[in-house]
């Protein structure tokens, strides 16, 4: 094959060859490409004001270094005049972060930011490992999901940061639609496409600067650039139900790439469907972008979430749920032409649907928003504080 | 094509690297010098899927050959650059190794 020219500036040889529009560029161009594009999603969706303080949540993973090392190049480029600062969460695995921190910390350098990296120990007077030791490894990745999430905007909180971004990309925002599709979550499914969310309620506003993003360019990008990232596995099993939604994606990248921007942009859409026009936004049903076993593998579930509450507070909160489906499961024939009842979903016209009317209120505990008198983190805490050993003091 | 006896055992070596958590599966290693037949059973020149397959068989240590290889093509999510250029502007699987290429493979599939 002969080497193919680059389309934007004719000359150099083309080395990339962008899924969402089959343009071929060379090294040079892709950069200006890439970092042109999330500048007009920052631009456009307004996402920053001049002078703002914004925590970058970094795990050392590829989506929050290239995240760090464009949100550097584009302040500076487009003055943008923001005071950036790294932001990493320490779960308390043992070995586990010892790399990605040290990536991290390599990144301040690099970048010439601050790092503050936060411990679950000082937030919630447990590590992953005590958590582990405690629960054992099933559930626990929900946990670590829970606890990081409000890791960052606690870790924000002592920083005095009210806007925190995060790297989730493309992939990561076409993977929840797709599974809240597949759970028939619409609500839910239009917050996940929000590009900010929390803000108005909550004190710390979240974001994702990379949501128009595909993966494959990130990883480009950070490869082109020579950025220092870390990659590993979650040592903590997946959450299987997303690692199909993301094995699904990827095969419909392959057949046809433009299928991963289509399906963010049919949730933007559907969003507008839903009684809150998707306006409703907290951060609560997302998974972090972070990498770890927050990341690409295990990013919590609201369903997930609503589980394990459940199990833990041995409240059956998601009967109403499974009494629907076991009653709609079953269609009967209404006449003779063999018309099959369709299941159609009554529950909203019986009851208030609980996420509709959902009002975002202050956890009763430690005040983070919650849509219960107490959040998912200090639910979790109380049931982990039961059942902790009598004699884990040196832990 | 003069076909002699010669090119039936000549071999072409190349580098291969792996990167993104990919080296996990590789031994750790992030950079391996391969060297395989210049071509394949068939006396075609040997290609990218050649490769795939020869890594599966000879290089890779690890069993979990699903998280590189699956339904025996290279599994979705695994970016190829073909000396620093991105394997569909060269062919993809099809593309002709040539000596002292550069091969990497990048995972976008892990977490950081
Ligand atoms: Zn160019
Ligand atoms: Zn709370």
């Amino acid at each position: 094959m002969p080497p193919t020219t680059c389309v934007r500036c004719q000359t150099n040889k083309a080395v990339v060859k962008r899924p969402k529009n089959h343009h071929k560029l060379c090294r040079d161009c892709f950069i200006a490409v890439f970092e042109d594009e999330v500048h007009h999603t920052i631009v456009s969706s307004k996402l920053f004001y001049r002078g703002e303080k914004v925590a970058i949540g970094a795990s050392g993973g590829k989506d929050s270094t290239v995240l760090a090392s464009v949100l550097k190049t584009l302040n500076e480029r487009h003055d943008y005049g923001l005071d950036l600062v790294l932001l990493s969460i320490d779960e308390g695995i043992k070995g586990y972060r010892d790399d990605s921190l040290e990536t991290v910390k390599r990144n301040a350098v690099q970048y010439d930011m601050p790092l503050k990296i936060v411990g679950y120990d000082e937030l919630y007077g447990w590590t992953m490992d005590q958590v582990v030791e405690t629960i054992g490894k099933k559930g626990n990745c929900t946990y670590c999901g829970v606890f990081r999430r409000q890791a960052l905007d606690r870790g924000a909180k002592t920083l005095e940061i009210k806007h925190v971004v995060t790297g989730h990309n493309a992939d990561d925002v076409a993977e929840t639609v797709l599974m809240n599709l597949l759970r028939g979550d619409l609500p839910r499914l239009s917050r996940s496409t929000s590009i900010v969310t929390g803000g108005s309620l909550n004190d710390v506003k979240r974001s994702k600067p990379l949501k128009y993003a595909y993966e494959k360019e990130i990883v480009l990008y950070a490869h082109h650039k020579k950025l220092d990232y870390f990659s590993t596995e979650c040592i903590y099993s997946p959450e299987a139900f997303r690692g199909t939604a993301r094995s699904l994606i990827k095969n419909l990248e392959k057949v046809r790439p433009s299928a991963i921007l289509d399906i963010v942009r049919s949730g933007e859409d559907m969003a507008r469907l839903t009684p809150d026009k998707g306006q409703g936004a907290c951060a609560c049903d997302e998974g972090e972008g972070m990498g770890g076993c927050g990341s690409a593998d295990a990013k919590t579930s609201g369903n997930d979430l609503a589980q394990m509450e459940a199990s833990l507070k041995e409240k059956p909160t998601a009967n109403g749920l499974e009494t629907e489906i076991t009653s709609n499961a079953t269609p009967k024939v209404i006449d003779s032409d063999d018309v099959v009842k369709l299941p159609i979903r009554q529950r909203r016209s019986k009851e208030p649907g609980p996420v509709q009317l959902q009002t975002l209120g202050k956890c009763v505990k430690c005040g983070y928003m919650s849509s219960q008198a107490m959040c998912q983190a200090c639910t979790l805490l109380e049931g982990l504080n039961k059942n902790r050993p009598e004699i884990s003091i040196e832990g | 094509m003069a076909s002699t006896t010669a090119d039936a055992t000549a071999q072409i070596s190349i580098v291969v690297e792996f990167s993104g958590g990919l080296e996990m599966l590789f031994s750790d290693v992030r950079r391996h010098a391969v060297t395989l037949p210049a071509k394949d059973q068939d006396g075609n020149p040997s290609t990218i899927a050649y490769l795939i397959h020869h890594l599966c068989a000879h290089v890779m240590k690890d069993t979990r050959k699903e998280l590189f290889v699956l339904d025996g093509h290279l599994r979705p999510g695994i970016l190829v650059l073909i000396n620093d250029a991105d394997w569909e502007l060269e062919g993809e699987e099809e593309y002709e190794l040539k000596s002292s290429d550069n091969i990497l493979f990048v995972s976008t599939l892990h977490g950081g």
